[in-house]
């Protein structure tokens, strides 16, 4: 069985979340939130295409680099930083042990 | 005034299936969607992505499946309000919903079906306090008429095609025009990249980019943005008019207002029977929905549409007895046209 992972979501009002996530079932950051009830919309279902899970990483945790389609949806955000991130495009992985993540203002 | 047996609100998949359905009951249709074309958030965000849960067909682009959809409708002559977004229902004396958009077009039915998926499709305005004060008054979402710039001051945020596009055109006819962008790089066309590059070297074009539009100043009209950079500058642009284009963003909008009830953004319905709403006469079907165990998929929509149509007829022809028939044993669809 592959380990779970402790993440941190940190959400609007600054109140910490300890999360436990799978890693093997392909879950993203976003879906994560999600089935914590954590006020995350995921508008279009994790095709990056809506920032509605737009994030701020914390920790120094090295994540893929985001891809074409994720740096045009940023564009479309604001408040965007240099460590923001589409919680749909971090997958779940065991390097990503103590994830620590803030969720970005809502803008819509 | 438009009369119909069943109004749809959004022309999504969902929407357009139920017309089909609905046509299968000799019952006609009409649908009202803010934007300018059907497909709801398959044409307007992803016509070209594939989907792969549509039962019976192992991978269909987005966009196709509109095509297919409009196809299958088409014997039924739909009617179609687009470009306009319902705002207000209310009930006559017959107890007919009047539904009432934002250009004042009215339409009547005995039933609703709301299946107004993510929402109305809205521009996303940049978090700025005052943003409002300047709405209409220099800064505008959408562009629908390009002379109003002639000889003007114009500062363009975004990073996307309109963004370029209105850049470029605009360029010829305006005094000055600035670009901002948060990034170097711009996701539009490779061409119309290129074309920008080209007038910001020539001059004719004020490309600022790691930067962002942050403040807004004028007195009746708007006069100038300040503009942040990435490295912490302020830099003031004096200008008539500001463009931010980044895209459209669905909100629930004012249907959220019409006293249905509703739970996190979604519309309660009842999945046990035929997808009503609180309100007698009005459902909702598809992603607008909520019940327990929804799932938001093309597939539920499709499924919610066909049951629904059978109550809906019962409201519309309260008098006349439903009998289900398969389409194989109906030969088609031409004898219904």
């Amino acid at each position: 069985m592959s380990a779970d992972i402790n993440i941190v979501i940190i959400d609007r009002e600054g109140q910490s979340h300890q999360l436990v996530a799978p890693t093997d079932m392909n879950m993203n950051l976003m879906e994560v939130c999600k089935s914590y009830d954590l006020p995350v919309k995921g508008t279009c279902g994790g095709m990056a295409m809506c920032a509605s899970c737009h994030c701020y990483v914390e920790s120094d945790h090295q994540l893929k680099e985001p891809s074409d389609d994720e740096e045009d949806m940023l564009d479309q955000a604001f408040f965007v930083e240099d460590n923001s991130r589409l919680g749909c495009q971090v997958f779940m992985h065991p390097d990503l042990e103590g994830l620590t993540v803030t969720l970005a203002p809502e803008s819509e | 005034m438009i009369q119909t047996d069943l109004l749809i609100i959004g022309a999504g998949p969902t929407g357009l299936f139920t017309v089909f359905e609905a046509g299968l009951l000799k019952m006609k249709c009409h649908l009202i969607d803010s934007l300018p074309q059907p497909g709801g958030q398959l044409t307007e965000i992803y016509p070209k992505k594939p989907i792969y849960d549509i039962p019976g067909f192992p991978t269909i682009d987005a966009g196709e499946l509109v095509d297919n959809l409009m196809e299958q409708i088409k014997p039924f002559n739909a009617g179609f309000t687009l470009g306009e977004s319902a705002v207000s229902i209310d009930k006559d004396d017959e107890g007919q919903f009047i539904v009432t958009t934002d250009k004042g077009t009215k339409h009547r039915a005995p039933s609703v079906a709301i299946a107004g998926g993510l929402g109305v499709f809205t521009p996303r305005k940049p978090p700025i306090a005052n943003i409002t004060d300047f709405e209409d008054k220099g800064i505008k979402y959408i562009i629908k008429d390009p002379e109003v710039y002639r000889g003007k001051k114009v500062v363009i945020s975004g990073g996307g095609d309109s963004a370029l596009d209105w850049t470029i055109f605009l360029a010829e006819i305006a005094e000055e025009v600035s670009l901002v962008h948060r990034r170097t790089s711009f996701r539009g066309h490779l061409d119309s990249v290129d074309k920008v590059m080209a007038l910001a070297e020539a001059g004719k074009v004020n490309l600022i980019t790691n930067a962002e539009v942050k403040e807004v100043a004028g007195g009746e009209t708007l006069e100038s943005v300040t503009i942040h950079a990435k490295d912490g500058s302020k830099t003031l642009v004096e200008c008539t008019d500001w463009l931010p284009l980044f895209g459209l963003t669905p909100t629930l909008g004012p249907i959220g207002d019409w006293g249905l009830e509703i739970e996190k953004n979604s519309i309660v319905v009842d999945n046990a029977t035929d997808y009503s709403t609180n309100i007698e006469g009005i459902y909702a079907i598809g992603d607008v929905n909520t019940y327990p165990g929804k799932l938001k998929l093309i597939l539920c929509g499709f499924h919610e549409g066909t049951i629904m149509v059978q109550s809906a007829f019962k409201r519309a022809y309260p008098d006349k007895k439903l009998s289900f028939k398969y389409t194989t044993v109906m030969g088609g669809v031409g004898s219904l046209e």
